[in-house]
């Protein structure tokens, strides 16, 4: 096999695997949105990093984290409805970050690359990152999965019962923001959240618990990943958009399947 | 006195400088059972979350017995039906059980439900699996947000039979909130009515053979031993004007102090 194509299938993998139960609760807690608004964040993340000199992915990683904790305390004295919140900062920090990109960067970047993902690029370094990343995401989300449920079927009852409700939703931001910035190497800014959406919409009708329905997202991102790199290896289609096509075709595949409930 | 569980004094809260709650005053005993009521717009849901400490209250203050176990059983219940989740499951959500699980399933009835999705559930099914997840916390406190709502009136009976149950085998206090302004749980031993402030309370009349508590739940309920719903007879001392104000009457003392708090909707203050 390819060098290049074995780490891209790492680095591919290693998102999969951790965008599962991630997006299984972005689906949970309708926070496609929000995916979409850290994405596009990303972008500007990109910038500071070259302006500051930086580490990128370093870069990334922080303007993410920015972004959710500012969307938190947005969010906690709101005078606007979330969706108008979401749709103002993600369109704006998307158009700045092109913007900078483009004043800043002097074609130092391929914007192309940021915008739809490069994974046929990633180095040895991304893929070790990526793992780290995706191992301490998935980590957390083992020791804070049953306060993560609680919140999602009911803040206040949870909160009752002795949950820091705001700590949890703080922390699931985080976790969200680490992802998006492994996951932009694989797919670009453009496509994290269909990353996140597709296989976690998919695995619904297969499964019957929370814990199923995360494990099984897993496999059919991984699915789309092994599919899509293979579409890219021999029909030499962009890699990021084919491996969200072959997500969606697993997801219309389950459409067929009768509902047992 | 009994065990007092939580108090609250002069509880004011004010949001977008609208004050929704003033001068309000509550106190939770043990084995005790206290309904709220008032119109929509009271300061109902306010009290209660500001007794959770669900919001921070701008006035007054709560003091609660150390590590009270409160159960909740909030007004509403929204599950995305993306997320694949049992009755089970979802009761064990709460966290620690420090009850019988079986007897508390039995007690509310759900034992033939725990397989079920949650988003299959009626409404009244709901509610009493909303019940048995306060339970399994051997709640000190329950707290019933508006537990009859959706439900219709032989469910609201068995409810209200199955609450009072709960109160005397737990000896549990019971903070039960009515949308109802006249007709509240037989065995309630304090009505709180509120209107931003606490305009009156009292313990409600036993009814049986009330031409009100008749007209509404009909002859052929009479063949019960003990009616589950009480009538409240409304005592104020005060009247609202049209934009709210309290008018005081021309002789009696005001026992407390009110603003402006009462909205025109109070329309209650004929009783009594």
């Amino acid at each position: 096999m390819v060098d290049f194509l074995l780490l891209a299938l790492l680095a591919g993998l290693a998102v999969a695997l951790v965008a599962g139960p991630l997006g299984a609760f972005a689906v949970w807690r309708r926070m496609a949105y929000f995916g979409d608004t850290l994405a596009h964040s990303a972008l500007l993340g990109v910038t500071f990093g070259l302006l500051l000199d930086i580490n990128l992915n370093l870069a990334i990683a922080l303007g993410c984290l920015l972004l959710a904790l500012i969307l938190v305390g947005l969010q906690h004295n709101r005078f606007l409805a979330t969706d108008t919140l979401l749709g103002i900062l993600s369109h704006s920090t998307l158009a700045l970050g092109l913007v900078c990109v483009s004043v800043f960067s002097e074609n130092r970047i391929d914007l192309l690359a940021y915008l739809f993902g490069d994974i046929l690029a990633v180095s040895q370094g991304d893929v070790i990152s990526i793992w780290l990343i995706a191992f301490a995401v998935l980590a957390a989300l083992v020791w804070l999965w049953r306060p993560l449920l609680a919140i999602t079927v009911h803040e206040e009852l949870a909160q009752v019962e002795g949950v820091p409700v705001v700590k949890v939703r703080t922390a699931l931001m985080i976790l969200m923001a680490l992802v998006i910035a492994i996951a932009m190497k694989v797919v670009g800014v453009l496509l994290i959240t269909a990353l996140l959406i597709i296989p976690a919409a998919a695995s619904r009708r297969l499964t019957r618990t929370p814990e199923q329905m995360a494990f099984v997202a897993s496999l059919l991102g991984s699915l789309a990943v092994i599919s899509g790199l293979a579409a890219s290896y021999f029909w030499d289609s962009p890699a990021g958009p084919a491996i969200v096509l072959s997500a969606t075709l697993l997801f219309c595949l389950t459409l067929f399947k009768r509902q047992h409930d | 006195m009994g065990n007092v569980l939580i108090t609250a004094s002069g509880l004011g809260v004010i949001r977008n400088g609208r004050q929704i709650l003033q001068q309000a005053d509550l106190t939770l005993e043990a084995g005790k059972i206290v309904t709220l009521i008032g119109p929509n717009g009271a300061g109902k849901t306010t009290l209660v979350r500001a007794v959770l400490g669900l919001i921070k209250v701008d006035e007054g203050k709560i003091e609660k017995t150390p590590d009270l176990r409160i159960g909740y059983m909030p007004q509403k219940l929204h599950i995305d039906v993306s997320l694949p989740l049992t009755v089970a499951r979802f009761l064990a959500l709460g966290g620690k059980v420090r009850a019988d699980l079986n007897e508390i399933l039995q007690l509310t009835g759900i034992t033939a439900l725990v397989g079920q999705p949650m988003q299959s559930l009626s409404g009244g099914e709901t509610q009493r699996v909303l019940l048995a997840r306060a339970l399994l916390r051997d709640p000190q406190l329950l707290v019933l947000d508006e537990p009859v709502q959706g439900v219709d009136v032989t469910g609201q009976s068995a409810l209200y039979a199955l609450i009072n149950e709960i109160r005397n085998r737990r000896q549990c206090g019971v903070l039960l909130v009515s949308h109802d302004l006249h007709l509240v749980m037989a065995t309630t031993d304090t009505v709180v009515c509120l209107n931003q402030h606490v305009c009156c309370q009292g313990h409600p009349e036993q009814v049986t053979n009330d031409p009100a508590y008749l007209a509404l739940f009909g002859e052929s309920n009479g063949n019960a031993p003990s009616p589950q719903v009480a009538i409240y007879t409304h005592h104020h001392d005060h009247q609202h004007d049209t934009h709210g104000n309290v008018i005081q009457p021309a002789k009696s003392k005001l026992i407390h102090r009110h603003g402006s708090g009462c909205g025109d909707n109070c329309e209650h203050h004929h009783h009594g």
